[in-house]
């Protein structure tokens, strides 16, 4: 009961939503209800989910840049003083600055406009993976770093036996939050460059619609970037269970 | 093995945590560091250990200092890599120290033997109870075969029970490795029943206050034993005076 919950109740409002639709006669171009919705996207799949796959595509990619960049860069950070001095105002600074306002110049120099998503969406995910790993670099307990010095290991074997595995589990809650981030990043980015006229991505599909006023095409678009969330979130939080796991009972 | 010869530790901030503090080992010696909290037995054991060096006096070893693995050391805590096995854990200072794998198991199971945790070889941190973490823990530093090991209260977060039966373990262990053994501690009743040597500093800024020796030989019977009541009263008279 308790497991079934949760679909229970969502079954409970959607029927709720479209019998208030209908009773109160809401004209779908203000709110459709779920079957209207469900119709919008039956009458044209495969472009939603072309739409939704590139929408993946910049955040996958962007994930996996923020990954390279932020582990790497925290590790170097982590290395030396002079990095770290060098380095944290900057990832600071890139972390507070509002997305939406800079996308415009990054599509504008970087020109060619996936590339530029990518960018965009990097740029977003890039600080829960810098920070978390950062912290998870110095997590080790003074006494395991005493421990090292003890028996002479140099500071790259202290990197490679001590704080890299400290910071694994780090490093993957940071991808979950990086996860939710570089999907928001490459809608955010969509969104930017959708209305300079680069059509592709979910957001875009968003924007056509509401041009047009063909809510149920916009609601079907939300709910299947509602879904790409969900599932992005889930999927990245079972892999790192599974990694953690792995390494816990291999 | 060493003299410690009036060595003095002053902290940035202030804090002068030894003071002419000096202290001789001599092989296979058993000394028990015992002082209140704060006196600075950390601090000289780190000193010891060449983790940290002092600001005056100095450090003399009889044979040159040792290489590294020539000293263990055991935490208050185990300090284990909570994702390794035992036997991982107890493999790392042979790993830095440029072994291989196969050829340094033989010598981790014998020290996870040694401990008593033959079986356990596999299990991680976190699936061994604290004084199994422990036992680890003293596998990990006897592994090098040292001939100084230093504990600092290693004990101190264990019931009871599995106090008493790590120390009678670990005397057992001393007899067969043969090593100098200091071992820091807060309790009398420790000091008495493993030490050959109870050393008692003063409080802060520590100093060697006195020395006390032992010709106890401990074993099940030994606490109950007059002249086991005999030294803990001396000790703790000494260590009355040392406070005053
Ligand atoms: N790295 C440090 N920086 C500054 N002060 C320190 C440092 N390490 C120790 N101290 C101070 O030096 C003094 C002695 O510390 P130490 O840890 O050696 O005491 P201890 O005898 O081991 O105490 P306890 O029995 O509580 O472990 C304390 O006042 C402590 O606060
Ligand atoms: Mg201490």
């Amino acid at each position: 009961m308790m497991k079934w919950a949760p679909a229970l109740f969502g079954l409970l409002a959607l029927g709720l939503w479209e019998a208030a639709v209908r009773i109160a006669e809401v004209p779908v171009y203000q709110l459709p209800g779920p079957i209207a919705i469900i119709g919008a996207f039956v009458a044209d799949p495969l472009g939603l989910l072309q739409a939704l796959a590139s929408t993946l595509f910049v955040t996958f990619a962007a994930l996996l840049v923020a990954s390279v960049l932020g582990a790497g860069m925290a590790a170097g950070m982590s290395a030396s003083r002079l990095a770290q001095a060098a380095i944290q105002p900057w990832a600071v600074a890139l972390q507070v600055t509002p997305l939406p306002a800079i996308a415009p110049l990054i599509i504008i120099w970087v020109g060619e406009p996936l590339v530029a998503l990518i960018v965009c969406a990097t740029i977003v995910a890039f600080f829960p993976l810098f920070a978390n790993t950062a912290t998870g670099l110095a997590s080790a307990p003074p006494e395991l770093n005493d421990l090292f010095r003890l028996y002479g290991a140099n500071r790259w074997r202290t990197m490679a036996l001590l704080r890299v595995p400290a910071a694994l589990p780090y490093f993957l809650s940071g991808l979950r939050i990086s996860g939710g981030l570089a999907l928001v990043g490459a809608v955010v980015a969509e969104l930017v460059a959708g209305s300079g006229g680069f059509a592709s991505g979910l957001a875009y599909r968003i924007l056509e619609s509401s041009f047009r006023l063909e809510m149920p095409r916009m609601f079907a678009a939300l709910v299947l970037l509602a879904l790409a969330g969900i599932l992005i979130n889930f999927g990245l939080g079972a892999l790192g269970q599974a990694i953690l796991k792995r390494r816990g009972a291999a | 093995m060493l003299t410690v010869n009036n060595v003095g530790r002053r902290f940035p901030g202030g804090v002068e945590a030894l003071r002419d503090a000096s202290l001789r080992l001599t092989e296979s010696d058993f000394v028990a560091l015992l002082g209140p909290s704060g006196c600075g037995k950390s601090t000289l054991l780190r000193l010891i250990a060449g983790l940290d060096q002092p600001d005056s006096g100095r450090l003399a070893w009889d044979d040159g200092p040792p290489e590294p693995g020539g000293i263990g050391y055991v935490f208050q805590d185990a300090t284990l890599l909570p994702w390794a096995t035992a036997e991982d854990n107890v493999f790392l200072p042979l790993r830095l120290r440029g072994l291989s794998r196969d050829a340094a198991m033989p010598r981790v199971h014998a020290a996870l033997h040694g401990v008593g945790l033959a079986g356990f070889e596999k299990s991680r941190p976190r699936q061994l109870s604290g004084g199994m973490r422990m036992r680890v823990s003293i596998a990990r530093a006897l592994v090098t075969k040292p001939r100084l090991l230093l504990m600092d209260e290693p004990f101190a977060a264990l019931d009871e029970f599995t106090r008493h039966k790590l120390q009678a373990d670990l005397l057992e262990v001393w007899h067969q490795a043969g090593c100098t053994v200091v071992f820091v501690t807060h309790s009398i009743y420790e000091a008495a029943f493993l030490a050959r040597r109870i050393v008692l500093m003063t409080p802060r800024p520590g100093r060697i206050d006195r020395e006390i020796a032992s010709s106890l030989t401990s074993g099940p019977e030994t606490r109950l034993a007059p002249a086991y009541a005999a030294l803990v009263a001396e000790i703790t008279r000494g260590m009355g005076e040392a406070l005053r």
